[in-house]
């Protein structure tokens, strides 16, 4: 084969893929920062070029800025919780415990479940009088709580449903980086008399800080993702309480058709991640070691 | 008062193809300030014997001691010893420093005493340049001196060691095997080493345990194991090649070689037996009492092995530099009266004790 085959032959075999991407990926980003910066067309009138007056209808939204500090409080409620949940779950399931492998299964289930499924479930647990929840506390004789409904415990109750989810999907990640590591470290330590609290202290962790960055990255990006149990089981009610950024795009894009200034929205969103990813890298890159 | 004693020791495991005895009813003792090798073929019970002697798996049913003082049921870190494992179990996110003074800040020694004992440490194994580097950026002979480094700075009276230079290229072996005897006899620790390496064995030990299948063998001097086997199975693992072993059968009055006609080689009660003769003590001599035929010759540079039918059994014989016989010759052997050992053929036990060191120097 000459050198020019070769190269069509590469070509070629990269072309549907390359296409896919292009297409619904990279022309899709592009289109909406361009769009970012025009208005909404409607009937007669056409998309004209506003500058960034779209950037500033979001400054003095005040609805953005709710889903902003939801979003927020959602993140810092879920992340740490799920990650220190999936590290104390790998670590119990990767010990010498009878039935290891089914608990495996019952952490990872959440994961493998449908979100909309998952959603429906546990709009069930919450039913105000006859949902699962309600039941248990009424037994009890605690007074009624409507959760999903109540403007206090609707986004706590997401959260819940968010932790319980992603905990068992980090889970996986900590037991294959905790299965990576040699027994003999464990060992050796026990001869120089470590307690299994100072051994996890000094060496587990450390040696698990490459996975936390991974899991972390993802947990944030997860965080601001989320919009299928929003969609089920709220609508980012009642009075907001539980309006996330990607829920509010997705009702100004396609609720309200303001398409213009949901790509705005879209494009403040990936800046955000994108930040928060680098600042993670960059902060956490010197603590990590890597093997 | 021995430094470590074993005594009737068992460990089974249980697997899906039923019970497996690792260790089966194992008793020795050692003395402190010695060197003392666990050898044996793979899966012969040499590594879980160490580690039950440091407390990471838990005998079945028997007792052991170190210092005399009773261990069995203690946890390893109050056991009062130290180990090197085979993968040298460094950790790989502390620096060479941190590796080896882990123990130290475990037990909280103090700041003083704790740079003493690293600077005494690195300088006895040449670590002091790569005090910050990590485990990853070292050689695997450097890895081996860490890992050797965080035994010995513990000051543990009994060092275990377990394959510590099976990782180790050939060259490097040599070196660091004359390196740990010289540090242990320095330091005067009393050391258990695992190998499955005869000549790891022969060259370092004071006392050899040779197990298999989980039992011993034979239990002694590396000079015991070579000139008084005390079976078949440590006749044919010590020396390399191994000691030939050939069926014997009676003529006349007296044993012969199975297949020859003579001459006599033992008294006609060891006819069914196994006469042993290792290859090294066996002589071409013109006027030598047995004739064999040279089935294939060797050239291994300072020495050539000769592959001799006798009867219709091999003998493998092991001459100085070359020799001007091939294949198909005939010639004639003989060996010191010494140099034979006798050995039941069903049970595998040596029949008699002859003394051969007379004749052996005539070999060495």
């Amino acid at each position: 084969m000459t050198r020019s085959a070769q190269w069509l032959y590469g070509w070629l075999l990269l072309l549907p893929a390359a296409v896919l991407l292009a297409l619904f990926t990279h022309y899709p980003a592009v289109a909406t920062l361009w769009h970012s910066f025009r208005s909404t067309p409607r009937g007669s009138r056409a998309s004209t070029f506003v500058g960034v007056d779209n950037y500033a209808q979001l400054v003095d939204d005040p609805i953005f800025w709710q889903s902003l500090t939801n979003n927020l409080w959602f993140a810092i409620g879920t992340i740490p919780l799920s990650i220190t949940l999936a590290l104390l779950m790998a670590v119990w399931v990767n010990g010498r415990i009878a039935g290891r492998g089914f608990l495996r299964l019952a952490y990872f289930t959440p994961t493998v479940l449908p979100m909309i499924a998952v959603a429906n479930i546990w709009l069930f647990f919450y039913t105000p009088e006859y949902g699962l929840l309600e039941q248990i506390t009424g037994a009890f004789g605690m007074p009624a709580h409507n959760w999903l409904g109540s403007k206090n415990s609707a986004l706590a109750a997401l959260m819940v449903v968010t932790v319980w989810k992603e905990a068992g999907f980090f889970m996986i990640f900590y037991l294959a980086a905790l299965q990576q590591m040699s027994p003999q470290l464990a060992e050796a330590a026990a001869i120089e008399g470590a307690s299994r609290a100072y051994f996890f202290r000094r060496v587990t962790l450390p040696l698990l800080m490459p996975t936390t960055l991974f899991v972390l990255v993802n947990a944030v990006i997860n965080a601001f993702r989320l919009v299928d149990h929003v969609v089920v089981m709220t609508r980012g009610g009642p009075d907001n309480a539980t309006e996330l950024l990607l829920y509010y795009i997705y009702e100004i894009g396609f609720r309200f058709w303001d398409s213009a200034y949901a790509a705005a929205l879209t494009m403040v969103l990936l800046l955000l991640l994108g930040v928060v990813a680098l600042l993670q890298f960059w902060f956490l890159e010197r603590k990590v070691h890597y093997q | 008062m021995s430094a470590i004693a074993v005594e009737n020791v068992s460990k089974h495991w249980t697997t899906t193809s039923g019970q497996v005895r690792a260790v089966d009813s194992v008793s020795f003792a050692l003395d402190p300030g010695t060197l003392n090798v666990l050898l044996g073929p793979s899966g012969c019970g040499k590594s879980t014997t160490l580690r039950l002697i440091a407390g990471l798996d838990h005998a079945d049913t028997g007792r052991i001691w170190i210092d005399g003082r009773e261990v069995t049921h203690l946890a390893p870190a109050r056991r009062k010893i130290s180990m090197v494992f085979q993968s040298y179990a460094l950790f790989p996110h502390l620096s060479v420093q941190e590796n080896i003074v882990f123990g130290l800040r475990v037990r909280k020694t103090g700041h003083a005493d704790r740079d003493r004992r690293l600077k005494r440490v690195s300088e006895l194994l040449g670590l002091s340049a790569l005090l910050d580097r990590k485990p990853g950026q070292l050689s695997g002979g450097q890895q081996q001196r860490v890992a050797l480094g965080r035994a010995l700075i513990a000051e543990a009276p009994v060092c275990l060691m377990d394959e510590p230079l099976s990782n180790l290229d050939a060259q490097l072996r040599q070196e660091m095997r004359l390196e740990i005897r010289n540090l242990q006899r320095q330091l005067g620790i009393t050391m258990v080493y695992v190998t499955h390496d005869q000549v790891e064995a022969m060259s370092m030990a004071d006392r050899v345990i040779l197990l298999s299948c989980g039992r011993i063998e034979q239990n002694g001097t590396p000079a015991d194991l070579y000139e008084t086997p005390a079976n078949i199975f440590v006749a044919r693992f010590i020396g390399t090649p191994p000691m030939n072993l050939l069926r014997l059968d009676k003529a006349g009055s007296e044993a012969v070689i199975a297949g020859t006609a003579g001459p006599g080689v033992a008294p006609l009660a060891w006819a069914g037996g196994m006469l042993g003769v290792r290859p090294e003590h066996v002589l071409l001599a013109r006027d030598g009492p047995f004739t064999a035929r040279v089935e294939s010759v060797e050239y291994l540079g300072a020495d050539s092995l000769l592959l001799c039918r006798i009867g219709e059994q091999i003998l493998t014989t092991r001459v100085a530099g070359r020799v001007g016989v091939t294949g198909g010759d005939s010639v004639h052997l003989s060996w010191a009266r010494g140099a034979s050992h006798f050995f039941d053929a069903a049970t595998g036990i040596r029949l008699a004790t002859e003394p051969i060191h007379q004749t052996a120097t005539m070999f060495a």
